[in-house]
């Protein structure tokens, strides 16, 4: 049995976003997993790749592949980045020399809701956050790795916890990388249209297993003043009775 | 590279994502729509297995365009059809422009087609002194106001009933006795059965072309397609040579697949097959049946492996409907004859990458219309192989390609990694409101920059 996990955190989680880390592994370790994160991590290379810098987007897939070919098990709070490891490297290493290490890498890597609920078999971890929540779908986790229950079954057994469904869940909030800055008339409507969505729903929170998005939708949410607010489905989680959210 | 066109495509763009009227207008007739294909697709008894059904029809028949193509053409000929195959726009509009000429056409009649939207072929017959008449209720719309169909499906999707009364009383108002959907309805028909009855030529696209038959196949939901195929003494069916299916039996999974994903309907109203002109049997039916099938880079299309599964597209408008980046900025602002998530791949792949690359840019990549496809095609993906595709062609401009080889450097290495991490977050505590990252910050607030990263916090004390 897997005891310790290895942290994959995304290049902007890191630098923007460290208290998602900080509460993915607070969850972790109150689940009796110890967890390592290898410090010369930078990022897994889909920013380039997106663009269509595969050559670039290459040498630092094949760089992140080494850094984490020790690892057991690789657990990441983004769905977007374990769907770049594990749906995209084999397109993109195809023809490396690191092919198999990345074919081997790919079945390892977790998405933080996945690994909950398919791999450590848990749905309560003991959590209690006593809000209104809604849950949006980002694009990757639902349409490259296909998840969608897992984050609600978990959401459901947070003591506290009234789970409202999001209207039109499943439609992009407009974030996409670079597309959010290559064409900003289109991604900040669609932005708003997600924020509208949210507002309509009266909760207090929405939640989603990608940072990015929730940064993009607080983003929006924060210029129109909105009462709800953003947190990652591990700040949920990492919340226990009488501790501040 | 693309300067004028991209820059064209985001005035558009604009102009409709910050449009409320717009934005109301097409989320409304896009919820409309998928409550209805939801509960069409519960009429099948395995919507999946339908999919994955025609999926196999389309890619065999794309993989055997030859074979099919010729079985389609010597059956149409065999009952006394006419067959043209046109290399290009200009050949196809050639063609039926010197048998109009020949035959002294004054008026044609149209049902809908695409297709004769890619080769341009209205404009061509009007300079030629003929009357064109668009006869699908939508189309006749849109064609009313002198703009291009603003979905492959619904061409008028755009416009409210407000805006079709103004418009009807201002072009047809003899036409016009009341503003209900019924009488506005009525109007066009009225104003149009005069032409079906007038025209020399009838002009319509199609949906399939069945191969064991040798028949077209054409699906509409006024009638005005078997009015248009069957009044004129001419008719003349255009025709991309993807359109081909192998048997008359697949007709039975690819219709209703195509009515459910394109309007949400069981079956389309008039599902019409047509082999042939008028036999000295029949008392109707028009006496000349020409064929006219386009490649226009399509079999450029079928040389390339990566994307040939474009050919297998059905028109239904399913990753328009599903796009949200469609249902923000709508159809016009593409600039294209196919709009959304299709046109955004098909139109690079038919008239060049170089011209058309921005429309892969403009896609967050979200996937939606990958997963609604009825005949599987991998668009989401296209549009990241088309991205690919221009880097290696040398397309992108010098700061991106100067950024990406910056990232890379930064990337390659932890430290530089953390500097370039450091350096980014002091700029956006510093100068948040600085013009280079006004693109982000004209509809949103900035991220947080916190002091410390998630590696400090690790190091400090295993992010506790």
């Amino acid at each position: 049995m897997v005891r310790t996990i290895t942290l994959f955190i995304p290049c902007f989680v890191d630098q923007l976003l460290p208290q998602v880390g900080v509460d993915m592994i607070t969850v972790l370790r109150r689940i009796g997993y110890e967890v390592d994160f290898p410090d010369e991590q930078t990022c897994c290379g889909q920013p380039a790749f997106n663009s269509g810098f595969w050559n670039e987007a290459r040498l630092v897939a094949e760089r992140f592949v080494r850094v984490f070919a020790q690892a057991e098990t690789v657990i990441c709070p983004s769905g977007s980045c374990t769907a770049m490891v594990r749906c995209f490297y084999p397109e993109l290493l195809a023809s490396s020399p690191l092919r198999e290490d990345a074919l081997a890498l790919e079945k390892r890597v977790f998405e933080f809701s996945e690994f909950l609920v398919e791999v450590a078999k848990v749905t309560d971890v003991g959590s209690r956050f006593p809000h209104k929540v809604t849950y949006h779908d980002s694009c990757h986790l639902l349409r490259e790795l296909h998840i969608k229950e897992q984050p609600r079954q978990l959401l459901r057994q947070v003591k506290g916890l009234e789970l409202v469904e999001l209207n039109h869940s499943e439609e992009c909030c407009g974030f996409g990388g670079v597309f959010s800055v290559k064409f900003p008339e289109i991604s900040g409507a669609m932005g708003e249209v997600k924020a509208n969505h949210v507002e309509a729903t009266g909760a207090e929170f929405v939640t989603a297993c990608d940072p990015s998005c929730l940064l993009h939708i607080d983003g929006v949410l924060r210029r129109r003043q909105a009462r709800a607010r953003t947190i990652h489905l591990a700040g949920i989680l990492a919340a226990q009775e009488g501790a501040e959210t | 590279m693309s300067g004028d066109l991209l820059r064209q495509f985001h005035h558009h763009a604009r102009e409709k994502a910050q449009d409320p009227a717009h934005r109301k207008t097409i989320r409304w007739a896009i919820d409309t729509y998928d409550a209805a294909v939801a509960r069409g697709k519960t009429r099948f008894p395995d919507w999946e297995a339908a999919r994955q059904r025609s999926y196999e029809i389309k890619w065999e028949a794309v993989n055997h365009l030859d074979r099919y193509l010729e079985e389609f053409e010597a059956k149409v000929i065999q009952r006394g059809g006419h067959v043209f195959w046109a290399a290009d726009s200009g050949q196809a509009r050639n063609y039926v422009l010197e048998l109009a000429r020949a035959r002294g056409v004054k008026s044609v009649v149209k049902s809908k087609s695409m297709l004769t939207e890619e080769i341009a072929l209205n404009p061509a017959l009007e300079r030629e002194g003929i009357k064109v008449w668009e006869t699908d209720l939508g189309e006749f719309i849109v064609q009313l106001r002198h703009e291009p169909p603003y979905h492959i499906v619904t061409p008028a999707m755009h416009l409210s009933r407000g805006q079709v009364i103004d418009l009807f009383r201002e072009k047809i108002p003899n036409d016009v006795i009341g503003d209900s959907h019924e009488e506005l309805v009525a109007a066009a028909r009225r104003a149009l059965r005069r032409e079906f009855f007038a025209a020399d030529m009838g002009i319509s696209g199609a949906n399939f072309l069945v191969a064991d038959t040798g028949m077209i196949a054409i699906t509409t939901n006024e009638g005005n397609g078997r009015l248009c195929t069957s009044l004129p003494r001419i008719h003349v069916a255009f025709a991309g040579i993807e359109k081909v299916i192998p048997r008359l039996q697949d007709l039975a999974t690819l219709w209703p697949v195509l009515a459910t994903v394109g309007t949400g309907q069981h079956i389309t109203a008039y599902s019409t097959l047509i082999g042939g002109p008028r036999t000295p049997q029949e008392n109707d039916g028009p006496v000349e049946f020409h064929v006219v099938l386009l490649d226009n880079g399509r079999s450029r299309l079928l040389a390339d492996s990566e994307q040939r599964d474009l050919l297998q597209c059905i028109r239904c408008g399913a990753c328009l409907n599903a796009c949200p980046v469609y249902r923000n900025i709508g159809g016009h602002a593409y600039g294209t004859v196919y709009q959304g998530p299709l046109g955004s791949v098909l139109t690079p792949a038919l008239q060049g990458l170089a011209q058309y690359q921005h429309l892969s840019y403009a896609s967050s990549l979200c996937g939606n219309c990958t997963s609604v496809c009825p005949v599987k095609i991998d668009l989401a993906h296209h549009l990241l192989h088309n991205r690919r595709n221009a880097v290696q062609e040398g397309d992108r401009p010098w700061r991106e390609r100067l950024g990406m080889r910056l990232w890379r450097w930064a990337m390659m290495d932890r430290r530089r990694f953390q500097l370039a991490g450091r350096m980014g977050r002091a700029l956006l505590r510093a100068f948040g409101g600085i013009s280079v990252l006004k693109p982000w910050t004209e509809s949103r607030e900035l991220p947080p920059a916190p002091t410390m990263t998630f590696r400090e916090r690790w190091r400090k004390n295993g992010a506790r």
